[in-house]
């Protein structure tokens, strides 16, 4: 199922950590920079999709993280989104608080929500988990109805935020819009590459794949689970809070069980575990739905019918995805790359070279114990709790 | 390959496939465009775009769903013979489910995408509310909101919306005198949706029926369709007439639950959730019942207001115009209150576009219906002016029977304030144009 990023055992415990960062962050901002090209050239529509993905990126980021690291499953992120969501709009409305202290509050209230469900989390395995999650997304947007004075009902609340002043009037606001979403997905995912890459990362994998092991190798299980729930519920309140921004509002309607259900999908059909596969999984889930839908309805259905299309489109990708790919379209490019003759080729005209400087295997399929001749990237092995 | 190489390739690699998806999907916008040589977006030189949100899957959608295709067919007829000042109006809206989180998403591409020149007859109140703000922000005009909320008459923070529909307050009001009159010392109990539809409602209710008859006020919320704990309430309460501000689906669940609970109070429903025709569909369909009549067995005697002519008045002239339109372009849709609703609100915007000149621009369409529209479909006047942007000022009292709303009394005319009175207005409606569309 989810493939780790770093199959081997990591050697060194100190000194990796800075070399690491450095690497992220040029990467970041190497994608900062084409990004930033990119949204003023594409047009508003084109940003206004672009923040949708970028929005969607953070969430499911954290989802994967949680699912595919720690062996956690969670259907209910968007409760956690909501929860974001909803105390961003109300730090604007009351407080007036500007919009980075609102995106921090926000982040930070839903990571302690986290936290809490995390206690209760950590003792679930499997279905019960998943269903304990389930409830929390299905319960948590009715608070709002129930606490209507406070939290606007089924209306929802306003959440408008312009583009500041000191930008002048050439910035519309989708790409103001852009630039905060995609901004924010940059540091998610920074921060993200390098907990993975760290020693909670590597303690994380060994609970997800053998939870007695780990505790016998001194890890401290439930806490290590409880902090996934926690960085996980961070995302989706990050996540929510860019969701509001980019609907303007917030209602029950934004953080419905259609939301949360999107979010693993896009975390499954990216590659569980994968950030890439989180970029790759929000942008199939966030882009072709409008067009899906537009198509649908010019074939000449009826609205009722086309509205559903996607939602039908998506959930047969699901089941093809999960039968012929289980690592997703990550796991599915990474094999491509494997597989491929281009890389025997390239394997075939430097292999001389690699001889010539170290007899013997290849470094990498030594240590990582993947032989190109795989058949398929299938043969991952077994994970509790995403039955 | 080194672990930390894999984790870099890995980040670099899906942001740049982002950053590739978004480039590449933009080559495919750039034809969207206006187009023409005039500037301002959605106008050509033939062709008037204008986009809406509709609810046409949802708990509002059964109904409501009929009025975007019924408005619709209106603009084909006023294209098939000549349109405005030669440009056909193109008319795009897409589902919003009634749910704001996707008004607000499918607003922002008809805005975007599809460069509108406007957004028309966006229909509900919690939806619309979600998309207000914005498009004042951007002065795209936001004409005739299928809502009577009075939310969409503040010219000073929504300047560029109008309501169209006889506002809820007024509504109230009229119901409310009507209540009065008609049932003196009589246990009252409301019954509403609770978001600004419902609230302005019983303000308007509240304004005219005595404090001291009102015993009971149950809500609702269209997301939770169990409504038994309300409709005891009222029962408890002992309320003898119940006045239901709800959409269709809520008052045919209003009026089973009661079946259900044996509580027969007189209902009195606000014209939006009164249609006899979808009500009589929506009874059937949710007591499973295919008998013949069982639905308008159930809608006999339902007190309710009308501000467009009734259907049952065939030699009224908007009546004979509209039905023949509809048999023209929308034959399968039954010819009911929805369809009359989706065809004078559009009649209403080809009056505006036509007040706007031959080079219509959003801003003079603004001041063409700020400067005030002739009374055309509706039984009272509209009260537009720069400092008001509610709609129909009035309406007539009538009662369902046999599947027929049949008025009961003359136009009643009010304004939305506390303390104005509610009095009859007597000029008679002006017939409808032979050519079927308003003069320039």
């Amino acid at each position: 199922m989810a493939r780790s990023p770093d199959p081997r055992p990591a050697g060194r415990l100190g000194g990796l950590a800075a070399p690491t960062l450095v690497r992220h962050l040029g990467a970041a901002v190497l994608a900062g920079v084409v990004l930033l090209i990119g949204s003023n050239t594409i047009g508003d529509y084109r940003d206004y999709q672009l923040a949708n993905v970028a929005v969607y990126v953070v969430a499911v980021a954290g989802l994967t993280l949680l699912i595919g690291l720690s062996g956690q499953i969670s259907i209910g992120n968007g409760a956690f989104m909501a929860v974001g969501g909803y105390l961003a709009a109300l730090l604007l409305a009351d407080l007036k608080w500007p919009l980075i202290a609102i995106l921090l509050a926000a982040t930070a209230g839903a990571a302690v929500v986290g936290a809490i469900f995390g206690v209760a989390a950590a003792r679930l395995r499997g279905p019960y988990l998943a269903g304990a999650t389930l409830m929390l997304a299905v319960a948590l947007p009715s608070v709002a109805t129930r606490f209507q004075s406070v939290l606007g009902g089924d209306q929802g609340l306003g959440f408008f935020i312009g583009v500041p002043g000191f930008l002048g009037p050439n910035v519309s606001p989708y790409r103001w819009l852009a630039w905060v979403t995609c901004g924010a997905a940059l540091v998610t995912m920074v921060l993200l590459a390098n907990l993975i890459r760290s020693r909670t990362g590597r303690s994380w994998r060994a609970v997800r794949d053998d939870e007695i092991a780990a505790a016998l190798a001194g890890l401290n299980v439930a806490r290590l689970q409880i902090l996934a729930f926690v960085v996980s519920a961070a995302c989706a309140g990050l996540g929510g809070t860019l969701l509001a921004m980019w609907n303007q509002s917030v209602s029950p309607g934004l953080f419905s069980l259609t939301l949360s259900i999107q979010l693993l999908t896009a975390a499954v059909l990216g590659g569980l575990g994968s950030l890439t596969g989180a970029v790759l999984g929000s942008a199939i889930v966030v882009l072709p739905y409008t067009y899906l839908q537009n198509q649908a309805i010019s074939l000449g259905m009826t609205t009722a019918t086309g509205s559903n299309v996607p939602i039908l489109a998506y959930g047969a990708v699901l089941i093809v995805v999960m039968l012929a790919f289980p690592a997703g379209i990550q796991g599915l490019l990474a094999w491509m790359v494997r597989a491929s003759r281009v890389r025997q080729a390239v394997r075939w005209l430097t292999g001389p070279l690699a001889r010539r400087a170290s007899p013997g295997p290849s470094v990498h399929s030594a240590a990582s114990g993947h032989p190109d001749q795989r058949s398929a990237p299938a043969a991952e092995p077994q994970e509790k709790g995403t039955t | 390959m080194s672990s930390s190489h894999r984790a870099r390739l890995a980040a670099v690699a899906g942001l740049a496939v982002m950053s590739m998806v978004a480039a590449a999907c933009s080559s495919s916008s750039s034809g969207g465009g206006g187009g023409g040589t005039v500037s301002t977006p959605g106008i050509t030189k033939t062709t008037i775009t204008i986009g809406s949100h509709q609810p046409l899957t949802g708990i509002a959608a059964p109904g409501y769903d009929e009025i975007a295709p019924a408005s619709n067919a209106y603009f084909q007829y006023v294209n098939a013979h000549g349109g405005i000042f030669g440009r056909k109006i193109i008319y795009k809206y897409l589902n919003d489910q009634y749910n704001p989180s996707i008004t607000s998403t499918v607003v922002t591409q008809l805005v975007l995408k599809d460069k509108v020149f406007a957004i028309f007859n966006g229909l509900g109140t919690p939806t619309h509310l979600a998309v207000a703000p914005m498009l004042n922000s951007e002065h795209i005009p936001d004409v005739f909101v299928a809502s009577g909320c009075e939310c969409w008459n503040a010219t000073s923070a929504l300047p560029d919306t109008f309501g169209w529909q006889l506002d809820y307050v007024r509504e109230g009001k009229i119901l409310g005198s009507y209540i009065e009159q008609h049932f003196k010392g009589k246990k009252i109990g409301f019954f509403y949706q609770n978001d600004e539809f419902g609230q302005d409602g019983v303000k308007g209710l509240s304004d005219e029926i005595p404090k001291s008859q009102i015993v009971a006020e149950e809500s609702y919320v269209p997301t939770n369709i169990k409504i038994a704990p309300q409709v005891a309430a009222l029962k408890a309460k002992g309320a003898q007439v119940v006045v239901s501000f709800s959409v269709p689906a809520f008052t045919a669940l209003l009026k089973l639950t009661m079946l259900g609970l044996k509580y027969t109070p007189q209902l009195v429903v606000s014209d939006v959730g009164s249609d006899p025709i979808t009500l009589a569909g929506l009874l059937a369909s949710f007591a499973k019942n295919k008998t013949a009549g069982f639905g308008n067995a159930l809608t006999q005697g339902i007190i309710t207001d009308g501000y467009l002519p009734s259907l049952g008045s065939t030699s009224n002239s908007w009546i004979t115009l509209f039905k023949k339109i509809h048999d023209t372009y929308v034959p399968k849709l039954p010819f009911d209150g929805n369809v009359l609703y989706g065809m004078s609100v559009a009649y209403t915007f080809v009056q505006a576009m036509f007040k706007a000149g031959k080079n219509p621009t959003r801003e003079s369409l603004i001041s063409a219906i700020n400067g005030g529209l002739p009374q055309g479909v509706s039984v009272a006047p509209y009260v537009y002016s720069a400092t008001d942007h509610n709609g129909i000022s009035g309406a007539y009292m009538g009662v369902i029977k046999n599947g027929a709303l049949v008025p009961t009394g003359g136009v009643l005319v009010t304004d939305d304030t506390a303390t104005g009175a509610v009095t009859a207005y007597t000029t008679p409606q002006l017939a409808a144009p032979a050519s079927g569309i308003p003069s320039p």
